[in-house]
């Protein structure tokens, strides 16, 4: 359903098989589908665990954490059942990769499950997927009775003797349960309160078991890297990134799309070449690198190589993939608001500062951008961010002020633009009054 | 309270996937709400039985999530998205087009049941933005006549 793009630079990994008519199981098997799983199943879990750190694939849902070292984190044995959890939840504003892995590979996804399942002992599976992915819902539910009919998961799989389930799982609309400890509580039929850690999933997670969750992305990647191997998958990106990544272009850019491209890949050319550039003879005033939640670059700032510490050592962050492009006709304190106004709306309340930070952040922001901002906001602004950092049971509070510091830092002169009941000057000529202010 | 026969089907073979009943409740509710239109104190009281927990436990996680809602919408629930990449590429343009031509604002109904809607966030149509959902349906790439057609889609569908 949503439109597949291509540029010659890509390296077709997870999206090898978008367009090819995957979902159908026997197309799935032409396209050597299921053949990582049962080369998977003649090896022993620790072998599995260290192709993938081999491979130097990274989590793909945002905090770039070491997949076969996360794995290799959940014990050997213990007293209650193991689970895979896959995080198909995705929200973060900027981000529509999964979507299409789920839409044209979900085979995929659930052989990837099943590896992780081999390579930590579990014998059961949960996907995720956000409650208005419902038509890739549906996909996944066709996807996951087709294997059963196959006799691909369920008991004796593969005639290997061993037994794997693996299940869908719906939500309802919340971008705060795409954090693994939130994730758990709703898939426990819970409010996503994020939990307490310690103890990590990986020892206490979905009811009481030992838990890996991995992104729909990062699960996707693992039947390549088993049959491939990890060295080729490690070479197809830079050092300790290993393989590509589907970078979604959004915003103000020519050739918009989902674009899968070599972790390291120059954001400045994903930019111009890849994205075609700015439209309208506009020009970039600012880029956010891999969602919402990471802090923006200026247009001067944008030629750095696009992996996870290239991108941590330019100030910013990967994150989930979502580029976000911005021209020079976008007011950055309404983009700052509007950024603020969504972790105000997703915040769950539970840590205050968080939901108070929020809060004050978007009354802030709001009242700024109508034009009655004081000098000293602007300051409170990135104080207050500033101690929410850190200070709360799960990242959002960080995701929600990570991206307001660097806005006032790097674009301060157009905070003060705002000042003294001045109207908006960077506003697009012509548009309508923002609707922000519709009741609620 | 009765269900239609698919919810029966999908409950039944959804509540043994899970090792406690209530990890259904989520997924429930959605597909109660959808058949229902929304969640009335009737639907509540029912899943809660079934799953063995109190209306109140039922209710705490209604409020949580934001597709679910215990006052009812319209027959189709426009749903337009207004976060980052939908809103520099005219999502608030879009979103005050369908206000002014249904006559209703933010989380409100047309007199004829036929149409609500509701500004929402990050819909996952970023690359294709803007993005609106109609129920489950996406459209993308929109203008307002472009919005205006589908729309109209829906309006010939009664």
């Amino acid at each position: 359903m949503a439109d597949l793009v291509s540029h010659p630079d890509e390296v077709k990994v997870v999206s090898r098989r978008f367009g090819q008519g995957a979902t159908n199981l026997d197309r799935f098997l032409e396209l050597d589908g299921y053949k990582a799983v049962q080369k998977a199943l003649g090896m022993e879990p620790d072998a599995i665990v260290n192709e993938v750190k081999a491979s130097g694939l990274r989590g793909r849902g945002g905090a770039g954490f070491s997949t076969g070292m996360k794995w290799s984190f959940v014990p050997k044995t213990a007293p209650k059942p193991k689970y895979v959890l896959c995080n198909g939840d995705e929200s973060e504003p900027g981000t529509c990769k999964d979507r299409l892995i789920f839409e044209h590979d979900p085979h995929s996804v659930i052989e990837g499950v099943m590896i992780a399942g081999l390579a930590v002992g579990a014998q059961s599976g949960y996907i995720y997927i956000r409650g208005e992915y419902r038509y890739l819902s549906i996909i996944m539910q066709k996807a996951i009775a087709d294997a059963y009919s196959q006799g691909f998961i369920g008991k004796n799989i593969f005639g290997s003797g061993r037994d794997f389930d693996v299940y869908w799982h719906g939500g309802a609309g919340a971008y705060e349960v795409g954090e693994e400890s939130a994730l758990m509580e709703s898939l426990e039929g819970k409010r996503g309160i994020p939990r307490i850690r310690p103890p990590f999933p990986a020892v206490v997670g979905l009811w009481g078991g030992p838990t890996v969750i991995n992104n729909a992305e990062t699960l996707a990647n693992v039947p390549h890297i088993i049959l491939g191997g990890g060295d080729w998958f490690a070479k197809l990106g830079t050092p300790k990134n290993g393989g590509t990544r589907l970078f979604c272009l959004s915003g103000n850019i020519a050739k918009p799309g989902v674009y899968e491209l070599p972790m390291g890949y120059n954001l400045k050319k994903m930019i111009y070449d890849v994205g075609g550039g700015i439209p309208g003879g506009r020009k970039l005033k600012a880029v956010v690198p891999g969602g919402a939640s990471c802090p923006c670059l200026t247009a001067d700032e944008v030629d750095v190589a696009m992996d996870f510490d290239s991108v941590a050592k330019a100030g910013s962050m990967l994150g989930s993939g979502g580029v976000v492009v911005v021209d020079d006709a976008q007011c950055i304190v309404k983009f700052a608001l509007r950024t603020m106004k969504f972790y105000k709306h997703e915040s769950c309340g539970w840590c205050i500062p968080c939901r108070e930070g929020t809060d004050w952040l978007e009354k802030t922001l709001t009242r700024f951008h109508k034009g009655g901002g004081m000098m000293k906001d602007i300051d409170n602004m990135q104080y207050l961010a500033e101690n929410m950092l850190g200070r709360t049971f799960c990242p959002l509070g960080d995701a929600a002020a990570m991206p307001t510091i660097a806005f006032v830092k790097k674009f301060r002169k157009e905070f003060e633009d705002h000042l003294d009941g001045k109207p908006c000057p960077y506003e697009k000529v012509g548009a309508a009054e923002p609707i922000l202010a519709m009741a609620h | 309270m009765k269900f239609s026969d698919e919810f029966e089907a999908r409950f039944a073979e959804m509540v043994p996937h899970y090792p406690t009943k209530r990890s259904a409740l989520v997924p429930t509710l959605l597909y109660a709400q959808d058949e229902v239109g929304f969640l009335s104190d009737e639907v509540i009281a029912e899943i809660a039985g079934r799953l063995d927990l109190t209306e109140l436990e039922v209710r705490n996680v209604i409020s949580y999530y934001s597709m679910l809602t215990t006052k009812p919408r319209g027959k189709f629930h426009v749903q337009v998205c207004t976060n980052i990449s939908c809103m520099v590429r005219g999502g608030e343009e879009i979103l005050q087009h369908c206000a002014a031509k249904l006559g209703v604002g933010h989380k409100q109904t047309t007199a004829d049941g036929m149409f609500s809607l509701e500004e929402v966030e990050c819909i996952g149509g970023c690359s294709w933005a803007p993005a609106v959902q109609v129920n489950y349906d996406f459209h993308e790439n929109l203008t307002a006549q472009k919005m205006d057609a589908v729309l109209d889609g829906y309006r010939k569908r009664i």
